[in-house]
């Protein structure tokens, strides 16, 4: 509730624009998703980071799967797809190995990214395909009614666990890590200018990179676990998250009440898909 | 379009430039009161559209224009602007 007053008066000024539109499909505004919900953040934290890199719009490609996450691709004025459940890794596979001058952008959910389509997501880190992979993870699915997902903590409640979570989760920034990703960064949607600099260094780093951002969930996963609000879910999180860069991956668990780790976990180089592609075709004559 | 033009949003002058915000996008969430490092902004006793409350600006003197209620916002609501020298963030 309200302590203070307004005490200055604000004017009205007709057909202003935020900053950001010029990527946004407007008509589709305001989005679907729920009050609270980390994903607005997260979408306009990467909007600033290309914004920043001032590539051109018809040089980008945003591909994205099924879930809340999966929404991104209907609000951004941009070359988008909605893919299947599951497969947007392959779809940006496709896309980069006919077009490699394109940037291609994989923006999707824990679920989509790691249960439907886990497998994908291994092969092209190991592959090191160069595209990046942007994860939102709200811990559970979240758009279907907050079933317990492969990134749910243990002990955490939701629809299909009454009687909490048994079972060992992802540790998403490890099984990115030790698939061979050459840049993994965690963080929250708290972080709006960590978030944009991690989006910036992601895209345009050479190889498969990989960011993943906490994102609260108030009406599932949030509701169910007795956090409260979405803001007592992002006071939780400034709370319980230690930022540490180049700390060991394994130790990047997320357990419900503990201190989590946030920050830019691996950054290397490494031969891509398509270079050790041509290297070879040149090799036996075809190239 | 013709629905952008229609739209309104209001704007509050502070030391150093304008916030505006767009009430018809916001969802109350309160991420802008709670993390803005100076308190500017408050929840307003009156609602929108949708039936929630949103910011408005109590303390604009306090306003250092980091720019930290638009990134925070998720629903594009709220942004501010340097004076004579447009977007900021």
């Amino acid at each position: 509730m309200p302590v203070k007053v307004a005490r200055a008066e604000p004017e009205f000024v007709p057909g202003v624009r935020h900053p950001l539109e010029r990527w946004l499909r407007t008509d589709r505004l305001p989005h679907i998703w729920c009050s609270g919900c980390g994903l607005g953040t997260a979408l306009s934290a990467f909007l600033y980071a290309l914004d920043e890199l001032g590539w051109d719009p018809d040089s980008i490609a945003v591909v994205s799967g099924i879930g809340c996450t999966g929404r991104v691709a209907g609000y951004l004025k941009l070359d988008t797809y909605h893919t299947t459940h599951g497969r947007p890794i392959p779809f940006a596979t496709g896309l980069k190995l006919a077009k490699p001058d394109l940037h291609v952008i994989v923006f999707s959910g824990d679920g989509d990214l790691f249960a439907i389509g886990g497998n994908h997501f291994i092969h092209a880190a190991r592959r090191n395909m160069d595209i990046t992979v942007i994860c939102v993870n709200n811990l559970n699915y979240g758009m279907t009614g907050g079933q317990l997902g492969p990134t749910t903590p243990v002990g955490a409640l939701t629809t299909t666990s009454p009687f909490g979570n048994f079972e060992h989760p992802f540790n998403l920034v490890h099984l990115a890590a030790s698939a061979g990703a050459t840049y993994v960064a965690r963080w929250t949607t708290l972080d709006g200018r960590r978030l944009q600099k991690a989006f910036v260094e992601a895209l345009s780093h050479k190889g498969f990179t990989f960011v993943e951002i906490l994102s609260p969930c108030p009406t599932n996963y949030g509701r169910r676990n007795r956090m409260g609000e979405a803001l007592d879910e992002l006071k939780y999180y400034r709370e319980h998250m230690v930022i540490r860069h180049g700390a060991d991956p394994k130790d990047a668990d997320i357990l419900p009440g503990k201190p989590f780790l946030v920050g830019k976990f691996v950054d290397l180089e490494k031969p891509t898909y398509l270079e050790l592609y041509q290297t070879k075709a040149r090799e036996i004559g075809g190239g | 379009m013709s629905e952008l033009q229609e739209r309104a949003a209001k704007l509050w002058k502070v030391p150093k430039g304008y916030i505006y915000v767009l009430e018809e996008f916001c969802k109350g969430c309160g991420f802008c009161v709670e993390f803005c490092p100076k308190k500017v902004l408050a929840q307003a006793s009156h609602f929108n559209d949708k039936g929630y409350h949103p910011p408005e600006v109590v303390d604009p003197e306090a306003c250092v224009l980091c720019g930290f209620c638009e990134r925070i916002c998720p629903d594009f609501a709220i942004w501010v602007e340097e004076e004579g020298k447009g977007d900021v963030s």
